[in-house]
């Protein structure tokens, strides 16, 4: 790949999807846009950036869906998990005891094993949720992605990564060689296809976003505003979880990161009451957790 | 540093894993049947026992009958390794007592997963 075509990719990723890379990324593209060009019948990066630059508009949709889609896997780096059923949940049953309900919003659902390891989770502690409703919105830039999400239907590698033997055994149903997750588990999540650069003040008011491995994407810029209107959407309890290399430290201080919960944080009450406009959060449809 | 015992009739099979779990910092031994696993075991139990299910002389969920009724036999993480990968096969291996369940073709991160997951490794190192 000469520099200019390095460039122009540059420029045609910031323009078509807001991903920001740095100078040194070449390996990247190279390792996301080469089999993309070969599949297309390609002979490299050279032809596709033609391709691009004579307007192909079927290619530009699979070029920004490559780059932006990201390895992922179930109950990705653990942690974060344990927290949501350690730290996030206790607190977030005992203050809506009154109402009963939970939103929780996976800003980056990407092929939906985040979305289903929260609501495995969930189910693991449906005893204590007995009569909630719950509701998980999923959303992602990329339809393609949304609708592998809205399957549940995995491969037998991907269910070994990071996945229990037993939740597999519980939570899935074998098809050959293939995996999926069980249609009470699909009924949870709603699926909806999101740019965060665009408005999303939609999706109403949420008690937990999962925002993880996506801002790094993003410059500086767009990080605070994306930040800034997430302050918007999230209940002034609420809490938002970030990926392990993220922080909004230095970038906002609409969130503050809570101590010895690495990845977790909470609105910052006055900026985030400055943030919010009155808005109520608008509830469409609900999942109601059936209990055992 | 922990040890773990390496069970499959293919010398293939377990000079891979070898590889993948010395590269986890265990010190591995391998036995090519469940009779040969039971004779090490009888020797010195391991931390880990990564076992196939079909073997000549012995199979693996025999083995792992015979060792977990072994004194000290309730401690070493089986963690299966097979081309059974069935749902039957998967809960009759759980419900005799392994821990996790490998369904093969495997590689490093499907290792590391699933020994993380028993707490063989800590989260962190399966991230690597």
């Amino acid at each position: 790949m000469t520099p200019t075509e390095y460039e122009y990719l540059r420029k045609f990723l910031r323009d078509h999807s807001g991903l920001d890379l740095s100078a040194d990324k070449q390996y990247l593209i190279e390792s996301r846009l080469l089999p993309l060009a070969r599949k297309a019948g390609l002979s490299g990066i050279g032809e596709l950036v033609q391709k691009l630059q004579g307007g192909s508009s079927a290619l530009v949709t699979s070029v920004v869906e490559a780059m932006t889609t990201n390895e992922t896997f179930f109950f990705r780096d653990k942690v974060p998990f344990d927290h949501f059923r350690d730290t996030i949940m206790p607190e977030v049953i005992k203050a809506r005891a009154g109402r009963r309900s939970v939103r929780i919003w996976c800003a980056a659902g990407s092929t939906g094993q985040e979305p289903y390891s929260l609501a495995m989770s969930l189910k693991e502690m449906s005893a204590a949720l007995t009569g909630w409703r719950v509701e998980i919105i999923a959303t992602d830039l990329s339809q393609e992605v949304l609708e592998k999400a809205k399957a549940g239907i995995y491969s037998q590698f991907e269910v070994q990564r990071g996945l229990p033997i037993q939740m597999l055994m519980k939570y899935f149903k074998q098809t050959g060689e293939t995996w999926q997750i069980n249609p009470e588990l699909r009924a949870m999540i709603q699926h909806r296809q999101l740019n965060l650069l665009h408005d999303f003040a939609q999706l109403g008011s949420f008690d937990v976003i999962f925002c993880r491995n996506v801002l790094i994407y993003f410059d500086q810029d767009t990080k605070i505003n994306i930040f800034n209107r997430l302050a918007r959407q999230i209940e002034p309890d609420g809490f938002l979880v970030l990926g392990a290399a993220e922080t909004v430290v230095g970038l906002t201080d609409t969130f503050k990161p809570i101590p010895e919960r690495r990845g977790l944080y909470k609105p910052n009450d006055a900026r985030a009451a400055a943030a919010r406009p009155a808005l109520a959060g608008a509830p469409p449809r609900m999942a109601v957790m059936a209990g055992r | 540093m922990k040890t773990c015992l390496v069970v499959d009739d293919s010398s293939v099979v377990r000079k891979i894993a070898r590889r993948i779990l010395e590269g986890l910092e265990f010190e591995v031994t391998e036995a090519e049947d469940g009779s040969k696993a039971l004779e090490a075991c009888q020797r010195k139990l391991p931390d880990a026992v990564l076992l196939d299910w079909n073997m000549p002389v012995m199979d693996g969920f025999e083995f792992m009958g015979h060792m977990r009724r072994l004194p000290g036999g309730d401690q070493p993480k089986v963690v299966f390794c097979t081309t059974e990968n069935n749902v039957a096969h998967i809960a009759q291996a759980l419900s005799g007592g392994a821990n996790e369940y490998i369904m093969k073709p495997f590689d490093k991160d499907i290792i590391a997963d699933k020994f993380a997951e028993v707490g063989l490794i800590p989260v962190g190192q399966a991230m690597v």
